[in-house]
């Protein structure tokens, strides 16, 4: 079990050789990538077997690989720390990973820099293997800088296209936003605490004022909300999707996105702390998954409305790990459930994509449903999946949240419940008019479309073993994982629960919202829609345009920038230029001038030197005297 | 009558003191070996001189080193010679940074391939310009350097462990008089040459009346000689005050002179320009060792009660040598004279850490002269390097370009010019950062003063070193330019050799950090 570092290692040395070796790795290059990352589940596998094998109470290896950073005070090992939380993650990256690197190796087979983007998905799995087994917050922001890399790359993976190139540096410096606010938190645990150790900041945390959880939690949200598109730093995942499919699928859905929900469930000592910040956290997850469903009821983009639909599914797992206590284990099982009907939703997209010359607006579909079998009998079990439709898995996934959302003492419990609520039935509404408008209707193809085709089978294998995951993950999760995770989250207290509505209440409430929801949208668009944009009111205009949040990011951030660097540069150009150019004139012509005294006759030397004795022995006098 | 006469036998009578031959083995070798050298150049056969005499140094320099190790190993504090000499930890580092240095400079001078026949000229009496002097230029080099060179180093490792003011004095003209010899013999320029060796030599004739006078002074306030001596009645003695002053000043301006501190440094430009390049690198390293260790060694075992009324005035001395060793290199175009104003703004940092009056200014004083001997000595190497049709191409406008006609040359040169500026990864840094930090852990006034100065004018020193950088990488090259000659393994060598050590000290420095930590206590 103790070489458990061979998960990372194994796709971090196929990436290296993949990039290494350039264009003698083209032919094999992708077969090489895939088997990395199916060994590494394989090993995955088997050191989950091992974990389980032994006691509840240990269930945690630790290992340090080398000193990582030691200076000063400042003491950081290369460790890695394997536990159930880390376990569950390893799986999931790996399992759906692996799916997905298959299922790319068909995507993928017509570009010519195949070997390149295995290379780039590889180092992202290494990476992200890294971030959910440090032991400490460094590796995490280690791996957390590395999946930030990756992610560029692969967004930006068909730079020569301006969109996708300008989709990277988006999603780069929004991160980075996100990424400052981790390192600070890193900072100030050190500076309180002289430790980065996940264990020593679990030991450390009493002893802390509230004020400093406070602010360690709000950072540590900042990075969180960066790295998974949450409020107000969502901007950035929708346009992610200009990357190729399998990269939204793996990194910009099912994993990497996630990495926020990780970084506040292995901090839940911090927030177990401090209530005002884990109320920040269900704030964040309410206000997301609200607004994200409203704008997928928008969009008429295929990889968008998903992309959105992330973001609001991630609003409910920050909704479960703020609310704390049993909601972590929720949340983290609604991550899980998550990662597989989303990354076969997002396969099901690409292999629509293939199959209709990369069309991706959803009026030019309609009807798919008898040309592309498979593709339809998945997407559709996602669907039903991800609107929460029992007994699917998001059913078990997410209704449970709605009723611990609802459980939340005082007024706070109705209006966190409500949203929950009103976020389902979006869902179900908009994943509905998805669905419905691609696969369904009358054809509204472009012209040059006559017969889609099915996708190869390298394509639908991972479609169907997905779709496996969105029928039984759920439930199979649901009985599982929060008796697995009970080690990890122990400190967390339970609330004592308002129970405004009894469970069978919301079940009852949350499965009415989701049909209706659904019924509603079949009735809308079962004989299709428009071919443009029609004229809508306000609400649907501000959808259509991310309500507003990239113009916000305009007005306020860009535009003041721009005229802040603009008035740097003049300052610079005029005063500090002036000054240094000054100084360096006034040195010059010191210089040239103190040069004149090197005449050249020994004479003048020799004076020069007398007087400069002179001096000396003058100032000794005036030294001793004065 | 006869009790008058046993009484003035016994007063005649000559007592040797003991002698630990151990002890003073380093210089009894590099004398002996420089001895042995002079009966060479009178027998052996005009041909066979240049071999004999290279290894005959080097040789000789290795056994000084090996007696050095073995010294620091058996009695690294002793008085011998009565007290003249002092074997201490500082003393024995400073004559290994000489002798190891002094070897890597004699690789140079050895060099036969550059220039043919070596870069000294066959016979110096010959009038410049005549026949004589024409058919001359072809025979092959005089090889009385190597003996000259290892009495200079003699003489060196004599001045650094001297602890009485004679001795100093002995030492002193011992390893001055071969130098001025050595800066005539250069084999082109043979006019500049010749210039600069008489000024050097009437400058430093003045400088050692100096110090021979200072000598007086302060043997009229203490009544001895000996370091400790002067310490002791530095506070006790009821003599005139004005006679220690006196003699510290005196004192100082010679020693100064050699540190060529301002406004004790007019000589450095002259010379260092004037001078044959391997006698400039084996100056610009072993002197300035020998000139700082002997003034660190009257600084801290004979004036140490006095510190306070020393401070302003050898501080005020260091600053004024800062700045103005930076803002004159500033505009200079020949590159021997640019290294000359560093290394005289180098003698600035060098008095920084050596005023901190504390074990870690010594240490770190140390550590400076031996990182920065290795980097300039592999400078001058590049400059013996670079060469046209008439010799070496000191003008800088020659240079440009040379980075694209000989990247590994340029490269290296880049490398030591950043060593100079005090890039971090070099040596310039970690010795810069060690005087700079000792001067502010003794924290005076003066100290921040001078650490200010400091820093203040390595930013402008970055300056000339980076045009230079520039004008190798950046600028087009010149019709013509200088090529790099096809040198022999002695220059690569040395030239390696440097570059080599500024790296190691800049990127691993403890070891020798902590041999000089352990060294830098003076036997009182």
């Amino acid at each position: 079990m103790n070489s458990f570092w061979l998960l990372i290692a194994i796709p971090l040395a196929s990436a290296a050789i993949l990039l290494l070796l350039g264009r003698w790795a083209d032919r094999w290059g992708h077969w090489l990538g895939v088997l990395s990352v199916g060994v590494a589940f394989g090993l995955a596998v088997s050191y989950f077997v091992q974990l389980r094998g032994l006691p509840a109470d240990d269930r945690s290896a630790e290992i340090d690989l080398f000193p990582f950073l030691h200076v000063g005070s400042l003491q950081v090992d290369f460790g890695l720390l394997f536990d159930p939380l880390s376990a569950v993650f390893v799986l999931l990256i790996t399992g759906v990973g692996f799916l997905i690197h298959v299922y790319a190796v068909g995507y993928m087979a017509h570009d010519p820099k195949r070997r390149t983007f295995f290379a780039y998905f590889n180092l992202f799995v290494a990476a992200m293997l890294l971030l959910v087994l440090g032991n400490n917050y460094v590796m995490l922001y280690f791996g957390w800088e590395g999946v930030g890399l990756a992610s560029y790359l692969l967004i930006s993976f068909w730079y020569t296209r301006n969109s996708a190139a300008t989709a990277g540096k988006k999603a780069f410096l929004m991160n980075r936003v996100g990424d400052a606010g981790l390192a600070i938190a890193i900072f100030i645990m050190f500076a309180t605490l002289g430790t980065v150790d996940y264990s020593g900041v679990a030991e450390g945390v009493a002893r802390l004022s509230s004020g400093v959880t406070l602010a360690i939690g709000l950072l540590l949200l900042i990075g969180a909300c960066g790295k998974s598109g949450q409020f107000p730093l969502q901007a950035w995942l929708p346009d992610a999707m200009e990357g190729p499919t399998p990269v939204s699928a793996l990194i910009h859905a099912a994993t990497m996105v996630t990495a926020g929900v990780y970084l506040i469930a292995r901090s839940n000592p911090i927030f177990n702390a401090n209530p005002t910040a884990q109320a920040f956290v269900v704030a964040i997850g309410a206000i997301t998954l609200v607004m994200g469903a409203i704008i997928g009821c928008a969009k008429d983009d295929i990889k968008r409305v998903l992309a959105w639909s992330t973001v609001s599914q991630i609003g409910y797992m920050f909704l479960g790990v703020g609310l704390g206590g049993g909601a972590y284990a929720l949340a983290l099982i609604h991550l899980l459930a998550h990662g597989f009907f989303k990354a076969g939703l997002f396969l099901g997209a690409g292999s629509v994509m293939h199959g209709m010359r990369d069309q991706v607006d959803i009026r030019r579909f309609g009807g798919l449903w008898k040309y592309m079998k498979i593709t339809w009998a998945t997407f559709g079990l996602a669907w039903l999946a991800i609107i929460g439709l029992p007994p699917l898995s998001g059913y078990y996934s997410k209704e449970p949240i709605i009723a611990a959302a609802f459980d939340r003492p005082g007024w706070t419990g109705w209006l966190y419940g409500g949203a929950a609520l009103l976020g389902a039935a979006l869902t179900a509404f908009y994943m509905t008019r998805l669905f419905v408008l691609t696969f369904h209707g009358p054809k509204r193809w472009t012209e040059e479309i006559e017969h889609p085709h099915e996708s190869p089978p390298i394509m639908t294998v991972p479609l169907i073993l997905l779709a496996f995951g969105s029928v039984g993950a759920g439930y199979l999760l649901s009985t599982s994982v929060p008796d697995w995770l009970t080690p990890v989250f122990e400190g967390a207290h339970e609330g004592e629960g308002a129970h405004h509505l009894s469970h069978a209440a919301v079940t009852w409430l949350s499965i009415v919202v989701t049909v209706l929801g659904a019924l509603l949208a079949w009735a809308l668009f079962r004989r299709g829609t428009a071919l443009v944009e029609q004229p809508a009111g306000a609400l649907v205009r501000a959808a259509r345009r991310n309500l507003y949040g990239d113009a916000f990011n305009e007005t306020v951030f860009e535009k003041p920038g721009l005229y802040l660097t603009r008035a740097l540069v003049y300052f610079d150009n005029k005063g500090l230029d002036g000054l240094v150019n000054g100084l360096a004139a006034l040195v010059g012509g010191g210089s040239s001038r103190l040069g004149r005294t090197q005449t050249g006759f020994v004479r003048s030397y020799a004076l020069s030197m007398l007087g400069g004795a002179l001096l000396v022995a003058v100032a000794f006098l005036v030294v001793r005297l004065g | 009558m006869t009790t008058a006469v046993d009484v003035l036998a016994q007063e005649l009578q000559i007592r040797l003191p003991a002698l630990d031959y151990l002890a003073m083995g380093p210089m009894l070798v590099l004398f002996g070996g420089a001895c042995l050298g002079v009966l060479v150049e009178a027998f052996a056969t005009r041909r066979s001189r240049p071999f004999l005499q290279f290894w005959l140094s080097l040789i000789a320099l290795v056994a000084a080193l090996v007696t050095v190790v073995r010294a620091a190993n058996n009695s690294p504090q002793a008085f011998t010679a009565d007290t003249a000499i002092a074997v201490d930890g500082p003393a024995l580092f400073l004559q290994g940074t000489v002798i190891v240095l002094g070897m890597v400079a004699l690789l140079l001078m050895g060099e036969r391939r550059i220039d043919k026949g070596g870069p000294f000229v066959a016979r110096a009496s010959v009038p410049v310009g005549g026949e004589a002097d024409r058919r001359q230029a072809r025979e092959s080099g005089s090889t009385e350097v190597f003996p000259l060179t290892l009495f200079a180093l003699g003489g060196m490792t004599l001045f650094v462990a001297a602890n009485d003011l004679l001795t100093m004095f002995v030492a002193l003209e011992v390893f001055s008089l071969p130098l001025y010899l050595l800066c005539a013999l250069a084999r082109r320029r043979r006019l500049i040459s010749q210039e600069a060796a008489l000024k050097y030599f009437l400058l430093g004739a003045f400088a050692s009346a100096f110090f021979v006078f200072g000598t007086a002074l302060l043997y009229g306030f203490a009544g001895t000689l000996r370091l400790g001596g002067i310490h002791t009645a530095a506070l006790g003695s009821t003599a005139n005050p004005l006679l220690l002053f006196g003699g510290i000043a005196l004192i100082a301006v010679a020693l100064l002179f050699k540190v060529a501190a301002v406004p004790f440094h007019v000589w450095t430009p002259d010379v260092y320009q004037g001078a044959p390049t391997p006698v400039t690198a084996f100056m610009a390293a072993c002197t300035k060792a020998a000139a700082i260790g002997a003034l660190l060694r009257v600084l801290y075992v004979a004036l140490d009660r006095v510190r306070w009324d020393i401070e302003p005035v050898i501080g005020a001395v260091a600053i004024l040598t800062m700045l103005v060793g930076a803002v004159l290199a500033v505009t200079q175009t020949d590159i021997k004279r640019l290294l000359a104003y560093s290394s005289i703004a180098n003698a600035g940092y060098l008095l920084v850490g050596a005023l901190a009056f504390s074990r870690e200014g010594v240490s770190s004083s140390l550590f400076y002269l031996a990182a920065y001997g290795f980097t300039v000595v592999a400078a001058f190497a590049v400059v013996a390097l670079v060469r046209d049709e008439d010799g070496e191409a000191t003008h800088l406008r020659r240079w440009a370009g040379l980075g694209r006609r000989s990247p590994v040359v340029a490269g290296l040169f880049t490398f030591l010019l950043l060593a100079f500026a005090g890039i971090p990864l070099t040596s310039g840094f970690t010795s810069k950062f060690a005087v700079f930090s000792a001067a502010l852990g003794t924290s005076g006034q003066w100290q921040v003063a001078m650490v200010i100065a400091g820093v203040v004018t390595s930013m402008v020193l970055a300056f000339p070193y980076l045009r230079v950088v520039v004008m190798m990488w950046l600028s087009e090259p010149v019709e013509n330019g200088p090529m790099v000659a096809n040198a022999g393994t002695l220059t690569w060598t040395a030239l390696w050799v440097g570059a080599f050590a500024t790296l190691v000290l800049g990127v691993y420095p403890a070891p020798v950090l902590d041999l000089a930590h352990k060294a830098a206590e003076f036997l009182q």
